[in-house]
């Protein structure tokens, strides 16, 4: 083992002086006092090699032992990864508080995968079976799925043995395999994977084309997104980035929901943490949590790991891609990410780009997304991994190194609007400012309709702000009040009401098939006056009708209201 | 007996260096001057080569001056003993008490666990309609107060301290003007604040560096606290200055900025501190209050920025009163779907129409003829401001939501309000003829 000694310390970055071999992004442990501090390299340069800690280094010593681990920063895939929650490196939260109380102790080592927990494994491969990595050896039930445990993604060889059926740890050994050089490799139920290194072991990448529902109106039909792309919410604080991905992490119709909580608040990890036990999911029957992993490196945790965090969180989700499932992974926020990598560029001295950020951001990120993508496996089944990432611009400004580098990459963007959120109209989507470049289980003619009623009563606002309401014809008002109608009852969306909240695929259809009618429907209305009460109970009407149960009695109850009072201003032939 | 180093080998603001064996990274050392003693904190070692970051700052010391390694991080008292006392930066009785320095504890604690901590569900109640119906204040919240300089932010700070139903308040200064100081302590005084309250003041003629240490200080003593089950608010004024500390050390260590000259990592410096609110499962929690005054009114300006980022909401301070628009108490829905059902819709119905009197104004302001609706909006706005948001309104909750309807059905229809049926059935108050 690679051997050296600290040199010196400049808050989270340490210098070392090597004796040995040492790579780049290797782990290496600062031995200081009683405690083992964990750390990565980052850059090297003759016998000195500079470290990045993920720890406090408050105690470091000049002189320090330092042991280099050979290993690349890495993650254990195998069952037990559902439900649990990790920090940016996956050391287990839930462990560590059994342990250590209320606060995270420093240089605390721990299996990131239970090595007690026994599972029912049944082997579907013989002695003799040519294996490639990403082959299915066995599988595992594991809470709502049958876990495929796999030929690690780097091998590839023929079965040499292989244990029949029956419970065992993740740490036993199943299977052993003999790769070409004639090396044994044992095979256990979980292996090791570099987070930075992505999974993609396919017949072939495919468009991602099938939308993914979420349930938010807004995004559905209007600004939808696919399985297997990737959007990005930017938004100023307050906006409400994190209540819409809480939104999207419970209704999101995948199979498993990956949160990688970078650099955020404590609380909103604890929200999710403490409620999705309690949620059941209608679609399986079981709770929210056992479709969800939490990656989480808040704010108050080391910075250095925040980096981390977000490739943590996307090696679990490409795993899961590789059994044929679909997988979500939810950033929030990447901006912390990319500050963290600001803050280590500045500490090494780097030459300084836009904003101080490192010259380097754009190919990150653009490589982040990348990780997304559908997949067709071997078998003909396909799986995808979605990325939704939220930005933290700063002063709310988009035009800064950070959005603008994810913009280049993603497929939708919902950009949320302060002025939006201060005046309380919530999902605070912007709709004329954000796009999508992915088709709607809407029909395109619908959601051009949409588009023009928002763009139309836009124009027709602004120009009443010059002229004033007197100067504006009817026929002009009406846009407005239509499109001020479209966005009340169905571009916003009461994340309280327990109907309203989520709404269905064919509901979202449904209500729409009104709206336009209500959009495009000729209404004998001559005064403003009379027009603004007209629209003002149409509104009250719609909203209860929102909130009520899809095809209760007070349902259509609703729907007959809203049709009379239609019927009521229709212009006669 | 621990060696001391009496060559200083360079000067630079109010970072030296010396060159010193086994020094550990962050660990404090005394400096002697001619002026008398103070603490220096170590901020970066290159092989020999100690840098130390002097507490009073570099104007005075010498490079003859003795220098002392503690072997230990910046440490504060903590026993029952502090409540009601007033220490400066460096944890120095301000009040004639006597000095304490038994169980002395470092200020820099690791992270809360996420697991361990709860989803907070209790409010504070302050009787400021502007917080407890429309921004509500909950346990374990952080939320800053952004303001304008001028604005009444201190004042703001005392009534919270004297009407919040908390166990300990602890009050930390950070480059306060001393006149600032006396108001506070006379406010809680007079109040009766004081026998519950521990202040950690550093004014703007103490040392710089003093003020980088009075959010952790406090911070340190309210875990604690918490620790033992109560209940505890924090309140911070005024957290820009601590901002400006740390970007006038930066610039001296030839950091490269980032934004308007700030350090690339302020956003992690204010989360440490922020990051400190926390409910604690099975006992108590720390809720901080911190003041951010706005250069220029500025929201966009790196301070308030990267706070908004941080905290859960904020108070937007502005014509001394607590603006609906730029306040937000991100915590709200955690406690105001039990005080009473018809909480979030007045909260958000009163607010969205709120929002269309704003833009009737401007119509007003530009000549534009008023419809009927435009007359009705001014007359709800006028209402609002002079029966809720005015700051010396002092109204349980409660009672502001029945003023809330009041004032609703004083200036419109019942369909014109744009609120669940069920709901105006219940409270739209009977027309008194």
């Amino acid at each position: 083992m690679t051997k050296g000694t600290v040199r010196g310390i400049n808050g989270n970055l340490i210098q070392t002086q090597v004796k040995g071999v040492v790579s780049l992004n290797e782990v290496a442990y600062v031995k200081s006092g009683s405690f083992s501090l964990k750390t990565e390299v980052i850059r090297i340069s003759g016998d000195q090699a500079e470290m990045q800690v993920f720890e406090n280094t408050g105690g470091v010593k000049v002189g320090d032992a330092v042991e280099f681990s050979g290993e690349l920063l890495s993650v254990e895939l195998g069952p037990g990864l559902l439900g649990s929650i990790c920090d940016g490196l996956q050391a287990p939260l839930t462990v560590i508080a059994e342990d250590s109380g209320f606060f995270l102790p420093r240089g605390i080592e721990r299996d990131s995968l239970s090595r007690d927990k026994k599972w029912e494994v049944s082997p579907n491969v013989e002695i003799g079976d040519v294996l490639e990595g990403g082959d299915t050896i066995a599988t595992v039930p594991e809470g709502l799925f049958n876990h495929r445990i796999m030929v690690p993604f780097n091998l590839s060889g023929k079965i040499k043995s292989v244990k029949p059926s029956g419970t065992y740890t993740i740490d036993e050994v199943i299977a052993e395999l003999v790769d070409d050089s004639g090396t044994v490799h044992p095979l256990r139920l979980f292996f090791k994977w570099p987070v930075k290194r992505p999974i993609m072991i396919a017949e072939e990448r495919v468009r991602p084309t099938e939308p993914l529902v979420t349930k938010v109106r807004i995004i559905d039909s209007f600004l939808p997104i696919a399985r297997g792309g990737t959007y990005c919410i930017p938004g100023p604080f307050g906006a409400g980035k994190t209540v819409l991905q809480h939104i999207t992490s419970r209704n999101a119709d995948v199979d498993i929901v990956v949160i990688a909580a970078c650099g955020e608040r404590a609380g909103e990890v604890v929200e999710v943490l403490r409620e999705f036990p309690e949620i059941i999911d209608p679609k399986t029957g079981k709770s929210l949590m056992e479709r969800t992993v939490i990656v989480c490196n808040t704010s108050s945790m080391p910075v250095a790991a925040r980096e981390a965090s977000v490739y943590t969180g996307v090696t679990i989700a490409e795993y899961y891609r590789q059994m044929g499932l679909n997988v979500l992974l939810l950033a929030d926020s990447t901006s912390r990410w990319a500050q963290a990598m600001r803050e280590m560029s500045g500490r090494l001295e780097e030459i300084p780009g836009e904003e101080s950020f490192p010259a380097y951001l754009e190919s990150v990120i653009a490589a982040f997304y990348e990780r997304a993508g559908v997949i067709r496996l071997k078998d003909g089944r396909t799986g995808s991994v979605t990325i939704g990432g939220t930005v933290s611009p700063a002063g709310g400004n988009f035009e800064e190194p950070v959005t603008q580098a994810t913009l280049k990459v993603v497929g939708a963007f919902h950009g949320l609007s302060r002025a939006r959120a201060e005046a309380r109209r919530y999902p605070s989507i912007d709709p004329l400012e954000s796009w999508s470049r992915y088709p709607s289980f809407i029909d395109q003619d619908t959601r051009d309709i949409l588009h023009q009623y928002t763009i139309r009563g836009n124009e027709v606002l602004e120009m009443m702000k010059v002229v004033g309401e007197e100067g504006t014809t009817i026929e002009d008002y009406l846009y407005y009040l239509k499109s001020e109608f479209l966005d009340a009852v169905f571009f916003q969306q009461n994340a309280y009401d327990p109907v309203d909240q989520s709404v269905s695929k064919e509901r979202q259809r449904h209500v729409l098939q009104i709206i336009t009618a209500i959009l495009q429907g000729d209404m004998d209305l001559q005064e403003k006056e009379e027009a603004r009460k007209v629209f003002n109970r149409l509104r009250q009407l719609f909203l209860d009708y929102n909130s009520s149960e899809w095809k209760s009695a007070s349902f259509k109850k609703q729907e007959e209201l809203v049709k009379n009072l239609l019927d009521e201003i229709r212009r006669e032939g | 007996m621990r060696k001391i180093y009496t060559k200083i080998e360079s000067i630079n603001g109010s970072v030296i260096s010396v060159l010193a064996k086994g020094i550990s990274y962050r660990e404090i050392a005394e400096v002697e001057t001619r002026f008398g003693k103070t603490l220096a904190e170590v901020i970066r070692i290159k092989d020999d080569k100690v840098l130390l970051q002097v507490f009073m700052g570099g104007r005075g010391v010498s490079t003859g001056d003795k220098v002392r390694f503690l072997g230990r991080g910046v440490q504060v008292s903590f026993s029952d003993g502090l409540i009601g006392r007033i220490f400066d930066g460096s944890g120095n009785p301000r009040d004639n008490g006597p000095p304490l320095d038994e169980n002395m504890m470092e200020v820099v604690n690791p992270p809360v666990n996420p697991v361990k901590r709860v989803i907070p569900t209790n409010m504070i109640q302050t009787g400021i309609p502007m917080i407890d119906v429309f921004n509500t204040l909950v346990e374990s919240q952080k939320l800053p107060i952004f303001s304008i300089s001028g604005e009444p932010y201190n004042e703001l700070l005392a009534r919270i301290a004297l009407q919040a139903q908390v166990d300990v308040i602890i009050l930390g200064g950070i480059g306060i003007k001393y006149d600032d100081y006396l108001f506070l302590r006379e406010e809680l005084d007079e109040g009766g604040a004081l026998p519950r309250s521990i202040c950690f003041i550093h004014t703007a003629s103490d040392p710089i560096v003093e003020g980088l240490v009075v959010p952790d200080m406090c911070l340190a003593v309210a875990e604690r606290f918490a620790l033992q089950g109560k209940r505890i608010l924090v309140l911070l004024t005024d957290m820009t200055n601590f901002a400006d500390k740390l970007k006038e050390i930066a610039i001296t260590q030839e950091q490269v900025p980032s934004n308007r000259g700030y350090p690339g990592d302020l956003y992690s410096q204010l989360a440490a501190r922020y990051e400190r609110a926390v409910d604690f499962e099975g006992a108590g929690s720390v809720t901080i209050l911190g003041v951010t005054t706005m250069p220029g009114d500025d929201v966009t300006h790196p301070v308030p920025d990267n706070t908004g980022y941080i905290t859960e909401g904020q108070y937007y301070l502005k014509n001394g009163r607590i603006e609906p628009f730029g306040s937000l108490s991100r915590l709200k829905q955690m406690v105001n779907k039990d005080t009473r059902d018809d909480h979030r819709d007045i909260m958000d119905g009163m607010i969205q129409l709120y929002a269309n009197y704003k833009s009737s104004t401007e119509k007003r302001s530009m000549g534009f003829k008023m419809s009927s609706w435009d007359k009705k909006l001014i007359r709800y706005g006028e209402l609002f401001e002079e029966r809720l948001m005015s700051l010396t309104v002092n109204l349980p909750l409660i009672d502001a939501l029945g003023v809330g309807w009041e004032i609703l059905a004083d200036c419109f229809e019942k369909e014109e309000v744009g609120m669940r049926s069920s709901l105006i059935k219940k409270y739209w108050p009977k027309k008194s003829t």
